[in-house]
């Protein structure tokens, strides 16, 4: 502990409720102006850990230091350089938007006349203006989103935790959070995002950490996840049937060659290796079989995820990304 | 859009600051209360509507059978009760307030402050304490209309309001404990009602202690609610028939009402405090 360059880090810990072991020892660490997405299904502790660093609950066991600050014993100066958007959102109904924003101001010490002066700011960059003295009881559900993140946002504090902040939007207004989202790393945020969707990690963190049953199951960068899983698809398109080009992705690939459409696709793992398109077009050139297209897919997140916390990969519809295709 | 900064502050209040910024957050908490109330005044029926309609019907129905201990009108008897009444059957309003506060996402928010959270307590009381000022006047007002009179000076008239809010004061302490020690804001509603129907009722607030079997009359005689009672009788220059029994707490009820409002707010105050902590820090 101690890095000075780290805004967040979490040694060992450990948060027990009853008989269930929501953390069981977490260690991650998010440098300075990156983002960090937590990746785990319902019920893996995400929510836990950011209560944790955002001084909520005391940890049972481990500690973490947020700003430089321990989340126990400084919890007061912790809370002076968070943001935080809990899952459940934290607004108080009756209030209106302007009056919410005020509120938290006014509670950060910032004085009632610059309190207002900001929450106006906020409004404005949230495309809330319209909607600002009205009581929040009747706003939508992206509406609140961004709501909660802007009374987050009120201090202009260098580190944020987004507690799985586009859960229940639609598309549009999902879009609309992840661009905000950007808007606050571009300005040099620490993030801290816990998210269900692996697209949302891939599209904003720098590192994930994906997380099940209190453990952090594996970390890394998205590509190094999608590469730590190992295998690719490789798969060719032959302009004719010949038996030929499946001995030829033999060589190239790990176990069967899976044959299609009337022998013309075929389809067969392969191991990781760079320049792996170029060298299968080149076999098939020397070969002199007629090729329309090769193609080589990376697991995507959704793979990852299901090789990593053994579910159930059919259950999620995979998108592969597609890289290198050759005509 | 700049809205972060990208390295830490440390700001904390220090000394008389400390104290300046505890007072901005309980007077921001206790205007958070008083908006909701603006918004659903309904909430307020409980000591708008309810104290009129208590006092017309109990010095109506009641007062047509009621005789008194050593003389003296029924109205001018159970003016002072029926202000212990209604602030009694005000408070499990602060057991649910303060009971779905903290079962909203809205505590996680201010949790995660720089602001005090002792003051989310202190706010509640003092937003009570003002809807008990409104409740008061309210009965003192209808007691009015209907030919209730104190015969003592202003002075004492407002000492007699002022023993009975501290208590109510500390009341609404007790029923904010029974507020964070329950599940939810519907047991805090339950559990706080009958827990305070007992206490209203075994008492000298609506009718003369004397008549009650004797050992249904100790515990009325010892109901911190029947000293209060008493003692706006006796700051009224109301009939007080309690000054006939001799117990202490009867002989000298502002002094009885006192003690206890204190000790209460002694007990409640750090139990709430405690009870809030242990439902937050999970």
């Amino acid at each position: 502990m101690g890095n000075s360059d780290l805004m967040i880090e979490a040694r060992g810990l450990t948060k027990r409720y009853g008989e269930t072991l929501a953390l069981d020892g977490i260690d991650l660490a998010v440098a300075a102006g990156s983002v960090l997405g937590v990746l785990g299904p319902n019920g893996a502790g995400k929510t836990t850990g950011v209560r944790i660093l955002t001084t909520l609950t005391p940890p049972d066991g481990g500690g973490a230091r947020v700003a430089g600050h321990d989340v126990v014993r400084e919890a007061a100066a912790v809370r002076r350089n968070i943001g935080a958007t809990g899952q459940d959102v934290t607004l108080d109904e009756a209030l209106t938007g302007r009056q919410n924003l005020v509120m938290v101001g006014e509670l950060s010490r910032l004085g009632r006349v610059a309190a207002k002066r900001r929450a106006s700011e906020l409004l404005g960059t949230f495309e809330l203006a319209d909607a600002a003295d009205r009581p929040v009881k009747g706003y939508s559900g992206g509406m609140r989103r961004r709501l909660d993140l802007a009374m987050s946002l009120v201090m202009r504090p260098p580190v944020l935790f987004l507690d799985e902040p586009t859960t229940g939007l639609d598309p549009t207004a999902r879009q609309g959070m992840w661009s905000l989202i950007r808007g606050l790393v571009a300005d040099g945020a620490t993030l801290w995002l816990t998210t269900q969707y692996l697209d949302e990690a891939d599209a904003l963190a720098d590192r994930i950490a994906v997380i099940d049953h209190g453990h952090v199951i594996a970390e890394g960068t998205p590509a190094e996840l999608k590469a730590a899983t190992g295998s690719q698809l490789l798969e060719v398109t032959l302009s004719a049937a010949d038996p030929k080009g499946a001995a030829i992705v033999e060589e190239f690939g790990v176990g069967q060659v899976l044959i299609t459409d009337d022998g013309r696709r075929l389809r067969a793992a392969v191991p990781s290796e760079p320049g792996l398109a170029i060298a299968v077009l080149r076999a098939f050139d020397v070969a002199g079989v007629g090729v329309d297209d090769i193609a080589i897919h990376k697991p995507s997140l959704d793979e990852v995820f299901a090789t990593l916390t053994g579910a159930d990969a059919a259950a999620s519809e995979p998108v592969a990304v597609k890289e290198g295709a050759l005509a | 859009m700049s809205v972060s900064a990208a390295y830490p502050v440390d700001l904390a209040p220090r000394g008389f600051d400390r104290l300046r910024a505890w007072l901005t957050d309980v007077w921001v908490m206790t205007r958070r209360n008083l908006i909701h109330v603006r918004r659903e005044p309904m909430q307020l029926t409980d000591v708008t509507v309810q104290p009129v309609l208590f006092t017309l019907m109990f010095v109506y129905v009641f007062g047509s059978a009621m005789v008194l201990p050593g003389g003296g009108a029924y109205k001018d008897f159970v003016i002072a009760g029926l202000l212990c009444l209604n602030l009694i059957m005000s408070a499990p309003g602060t057991a649910v307030g303060l009971a779905s506060d903290v079962s909203t996402g809205v505590i996680d928010r201010l949790h995660t402050l720089p602001m005090s959270p002792t003051s989310i307590l202190v706010g509640r009381s003092l937003s009570d304490l003002l809807a008990a000022v409104i409740c008061s006047a309210i009965v003192a007002l209808t007691g009015l209309a209907i030919g209730w009179h104190a015969t003592t000076s202003l002075l004492q008239v407002l000492a007699g309001f002022g023993v009975v809010l501290l208590f109510s004061y500390a009341f609404h302490w007790m029923a904010a404990c029974l507020g964070l020690a329950v599940s939810g804001p519907e047991s805090a509603e339950g559990i706080a009602f009958i827990a305070m129907i007992p206490l209203a009722f075994v008492s000298n607030v609506l009718v003369p202690a004397q008549g009650m079997p004797a050992w249904l009359r100790t515990i009325a005689i010892w109901n911190p609610v029947s000293a209060v009672a008493s003692a706006c009788r006796e700051l009224f220059g109301n009939p007080n028939p309690s000054a006939l029994l001799h117990a202490w707490p009867m002989q000298h009820p502002v002094a009885a009402s006192l003690i206890w409002s204190l000790a209460i707010l002694a007990v409640c105050v750090p139990l709430a405090g405690h009870l809030y902590r242990r439902k937050t820090r999970r």
